[in-house]
C-alpha cells in the first residue's frame, strides 16, 4: 500500500491511483451491503404500520425502525460518500490519494462501528430511534459504535483534503478544481461540521450512558445533535447534487451553464446550513421566535435559494448539451430523446425531479415556524425526508453505480434489462412512500407509532379512515420500493462478482443527432441561445411551490388560536 | 464539462445568462417573502406558539397538576380524573408513560393557560383532529394560551417515541358550549 501505482482508464484518459480504486470499492460495497440490510428493516416498518397487514410485534417495530435509521440514513450514505470523495479527488484530479493507508483505518473504524451499533440495536436494549434522545437511554455501545464511525468519518474526510492539496502540489491538472469536485468539497466541509457536533453531544451521553454524568439535558441534546443530525443531510444534498452534475457531463459532456453560479450555489451551503437543527425545535419550549424564524430559513432561505439555483442550472446544463448535440427541435426535444433507458439518466433525472417537487417544496413548507406546529412528528416528516433522502440521494447514488461499475470495478452491468427498469420502479416506489406518508401526517398521524387503532390504550380513538387507505397505499409503495432496491443490489452484487471485465475504452454518452453549432457559449452562460424547456420545468416548479406554501397557511388558519 | 476544471481560469468573471440571474433574482425574492410571512405572521395569526418556558422538577410539577385535580376534579373517564378549570385559568397537563394526565374539560370560546411538561421521557402533545403538536420536555414548563373554538372529544395522541407502550399513550380534552 505504501507505494502507487497507476492505471490508465480507456475511456477517460485518466490515470486512476489503484489505491483510491480499492478504497472506492470497498466503501462502495460496505454501503450497498448496509442498503439491503436497512432497506429490508424498512419494509418490515412498512408492511407493520398497513394496518391490515402488522407485521411485527411492538418490540421488533421498534427495533427495526432503528435499524432502519440506522443502517440505510447512516451507514449507506455516509460510506457511498466516502467513495464519491475519493472518486471526485483522486480520480477527477487525475492524482494518488493521500494516505491510503489512513484512508483504510478510517474504513476500518466506519465498519467497526457501524457493527458495533447494529449489534447494539439488535441485541433489543437499544430501540431509541435514529436519534436517541434523552432520557432514553441506549446501551452504552449504541453511543461507541457512533462515535468510532464518525471519527473514522472525519479521517476520510481528512484524506480528501490531503488528496486536494497532494494534486494542486504535484500539479495534476490546470487551474480550478472541476464543478463535481468543488460539490464534493462542499459535502467535505460541512461533514466536518457535523461529525464534530456528532462528537460534542454523542461523547457526554456516552458517559451519561457509563454513569459516569448524571444528566443530560434534552432541550441542549437536541439542539446539538441536529446539528449533526441535520446539516448531515446537506452532505447528502451537496454530494447528489455534484453527482447530478457528474451524470449530466459523462453522458452528454455537459457543462455548466456557467462556473461561477452554481459554485456560488454550493458555497451557499457551506454558509448557511449549519442553522438547520432548528427545523427540529420549532414547537420546542425554551427558544425565541426570533432565534427559530432566523435559523429555521437557512438567514433568508439562502441555502434554499442555493438548492433553488441547481435546480435551474442541472437541467439546464443537459438542455444546452442536448440542443448543441442535435436536439434542438421545439422545447422538450432534448429531454424527449435523452436516453430514457439508461439508468444512470433516469436514475439521475427521477432523482433531481422528486428531489425537488417531493422533498424541496415540503421541507420549506414544514420549516416555516408557525406551519411546524400542524407537522411536527407527524408522519409527514418522515414522508418529507424519503423525499429528499431516498427520491433524492439514494437514487442518485443508484444511478452513478451503474457508470462506477464499468470506470472503477472494470465489468459490464449484468442484466441489463433490469437495471434499465430499476430506477422506475424504485422512483416509483419512493414516491408513493413520500407521498402517501405526507398526507397521513396531513390528517395527523403520528410517526413512529405502532398501532394506529390504539386497541390497548385506555381511551378510544381512531385516526380519520382515509388515514387507513394512505398507510395502506405507503405499504404497496414500499413492496414496490423494495423491489427496486432488490433489483439495484442483484445487479450490482452479479455484476462486481461476476460480470465480464472491462478492458477497452467503453462509450458514455448518450447518442446525439447532427451537432448544431453556437448552441451552448464555451465561457459563461450568457452566450447560450436559448433554455425554453428549462423555463417551463423551474416555473411549473415555481407555481407548485407558492400554491402548497400558501394551502398550508390556510390550513394553519383554521385550527385552535393559540399564542 | 463538470468533471473536469473550468475551461477558462478567470471563471468567476464569466457573463451570465439572463435567465440564470432571473431566476436568481425571483428566487431570492421569494425567500424574503417566506421570511417575512412568519414575522407577519407573529403580528396578524392566530396560530402562533407561546414562548413562555420555565424550569421546572418533574415533581414540583406533579404537585401542581395534583392541585388541579384536587380543586377542580368534576368526574372520572375511563379511571382518569375529569378537571374542570374555571374560564381563563392556569392548568396543567402532564405526559407520562404512558397517559395524558389528567382529562381537561374546557369551554368553547374561553381562553385557558395551558401548562405542558413531562414526568419521564420526552413526549409529544399531538392534539386530534385539529393536529396540533408540541413537544413536551421533562423539567421544562412550557406555558400557552389556547382557546379552543368547537365543541367536541379531542384526543391527545402521544407523537414523540416513550417506550415500549408509547402507541397505548392517549388523553382527552373535552370542550363543552358554555
Amino acid at each position: 500500500m505504501g507505494s502507487t501505482v497507476f492505471r490508465t482508464c480507456p475511456t477517460t484518459g485518466l490515470k486512476v491511483d489503484l489505491n483510491a480504486q480499492a478504497l472506492i470499492k470497498a466503501n462502495a460495497v460496505a454501503a450497498v451491503v448496509f442498503l439491503a440490510i436497512g432497506g429490508l428493516f424498512g419494509l418490515s416498518v412498512a408492511l407493520t404500520r398497513w394496518p391490515a397487514v402488522h407485521l411485527l410485534p411492538a418490540d421488533w417495530f421498534y427495533l427495526a425502525l432503528t435499524a432502519h435509521g440506522l443502517d440505510v440514513l447512516l451507514l449507506w450514505i455516509i460510506f457511498f460518500e466516502m467513495a464519491v470523495l475519493y472518486f471526485a479527488s483522486a480520480i477527477l484530479l487525475n492524482s494518488r490519494l493521500a494516505a491510503p493507508r489512513w484512508a483504510w483505518a478510517a474504513f476500518a473504524l466506519m465498519l467497526l462501528g457501524g457493527l458495533i451499533t447494529n449489534v447494539s440495536v439488535l441485541q433489543g436494549q437499544s430501540s431509541v430511534m435514529f436519534t436517541s434522545y434523552p432520557p432514553m437511554m441506549a446501551a452504552q455501545h449504541f453511543y461507541l459504535g457512533l462515535i468510532l464511525f464518525a471519527v473514522g468519518a472525519l479521517i476520510g474526510c481528512g484524506v480528501f483534503f490531503g488528496t486536494l492539496v497532494i494534486a494542486r502540489e504535484e500539479k495534476t491538472y490546470q487551474g480550478s478544481i472541476p464543478l463535481v469536485t468543488f460539490g464534493a468539497l462542499t459535502a467535505a466541509v460541512i461533514a466536518v461540521f457535523t461529525l464534530a457536533s456528532g462528537a460534542i453531544i454523542l461523547i457526554p451521553t456516552w458517559l451519561w450512558s457509563l454513569g459516569l454524568i448524571s444528566t443530560i439535558d434534552p432541550l441542549m441534546y437536541k439542539l446539538v445533535w441536529w446539528a449533526m443530525g441535520h446539516s448531515s443531510q446537506q452532505i447528502n444534498v451537496s454530494a447528489h447534487v455534484a453527482i447530478w452534475y457528474a451524470i449530466a457531463a459523462m453522458l452528454f459532456g455537459a457543462k455548466p451553464l456557467s462556473e461561477k453560479v452554481s459554485r456560488t450555489a454550493f458555497l451557499m451551503y457551506i454558509l448557511f446550513l449549519q442553522l438547520a437543527s432548528a427545523h427540529h425545535l420549532l414547537v420546542e419550549p425554551g427558544l425565541s421566535s426570533e432565534w427559530k424564524v432566523f435559523n429555521t430559513s437557512y438567514a433568508m432561505y439562502l441555502a434554499v435559494l442555493g438548492s433553488m439555483i441547481h435546480g435551474l442550472t442541472v437541467p439546464g446544463s443537459i438542455e444546452a448539451a442536448q440542443r448543441a448535440r442535435g436536439f434542438n427541435k421545439g422545447v422538450f426535444e432534448w429531454l424527449r430523446k435523452a436516453p430514457w433507458g439508461n439508468p444512470a439518466f433516469s436514475g439521475m433525472f427521477l432523482s433531481l425531479v422528486m428531489f425537488g417537487f417531493l422533498g424541496g417544496i415540503s421541507g420549506v413548507v414544514m420549516g416555516t415556524e408557525q406551519i411546524n406546529i400542524i407537522i411536527h412528528n407527524t408522519l409527514y416528516v418522515p414522508g418529507h425526508f424519503h423525499g429528499t433522502v431516498v427520491a433524492g440521494t439514494t437514487l442518485a447514488f443508484m444511478a452513478v453505480t451503474y457508470l462506477l461499475i464499468p470506470l472503477i470495478f472494470q465489468k459490464e452491468v449484468m442484466f441489463p434489462a433490469i437495471a434499465r427498469w430499476q430506477p422506475y420502479v424504485f422512483g416509483l416506489g419512493v414516491a408513493g412512500i413520500s407521498l402517501f406518508m405526507m398526507g397521513a401526517g396531513t390528517l395527523g398521524v403520528s410517526r413512529r407509532h405502532w398501532d394506529i387503532t390504539f386497541s390497548v390504550a385506555q381511551f378510544e380513538f381512531n385516526y380519520p379512515p382515509t388515514a387507513f387507505l394512505m398507510l395502506a397505499l405507503n405499504g404497496l409503495s414500499a413492496i414496490a420500493a423494495a423491489l427496486g432496491g432488490a433489483m439495484y443490489i442483484v445487479v450490482v452484487v452479479a455484476s462486481v462478482f461476476f460480470g465480464k471485465a472491462v478492458t477497452d475504452k467503453i462509450t458514455l454518452t448518450a447518442p446525439a443527432g447532427p451537432p448544431v453549432s453556437g448552441q451552448v457559449a464555451a465561457y459563461g452562460s450568457a452566450g447560450t441561445l436559448r433554455l425554453p424547456g428549462t423555463i417551463v420545468l423551474v416555473g411549473v416548479f415555481f407555481v407548485a411551490f407558492v400554491l402548497y406554501y400558501f394551502v398550508n397557511w390556510k390550513y394553519l388558519s383554521e385550527v385552535w388560536p393559540m399564542r | 464539462m463538470a468533471i473536469s476544471p473550468p475551461s477558462e481560469r478567470l471563471w468567476w468573471k464569466e457573463p451570465v445568462h439572463r435567465v440564470e440571474l432571473v431566476w436568481i433574482i425571483v428566487a431570492f425574492l421569494w425567500g424574503l417573502v417566506m421570511f417575512f410571512m412568519m414575522i407577519y405572521w407573529h403580528a396578524t395569526g392566530q396560530q402562533n406558539l407561546s414562548t413562555e418556558t420555565y424550569r421546572v422538577t418533574p415533581n414540583a410539577y406533579y404537585a401542581k397538576v395534583e392541585a388541579d385535580v384536587a380543586q377542580w376534579q368534576v368526574r372520572e373517564m375511563n379511571g382518569v380524573p375529569v378537571v374542570k378549570p374555571p374560564a381563563g385559568a392556569d392548568i396543567h397537563l402532564i405526559g407520562r408513560m404512558w397517559l395524558w394526565y389528567p382529562v381537561l374539560e374546557l369551554e368553547r370560546g374561553q381562553t385557558y393557560s395551558l401548562h405542558l411538561s413531562a414526568l419521564d421521557l420526552q413526549h409529544g402533545f399531538s392534539l386530534q383532529p385539529e393536529n396540533i403538536n408540541i413537544q413536551v420536555h421533562p423539567g421544562y414548563e412550557h406555558v400557552l394560551k389556547i382557546t379552543p373554538d368547537e365543541p367536541g372529544e379531542y384526543t391527545i395522541v402521544c407523537n414523540e417515541f416513550c417506550g415500549l407502550g408509547h402507541h397505548t399513550m392517549l388523553g382527552k380534552i373535552l370542550v363543552v358550549d358554555r
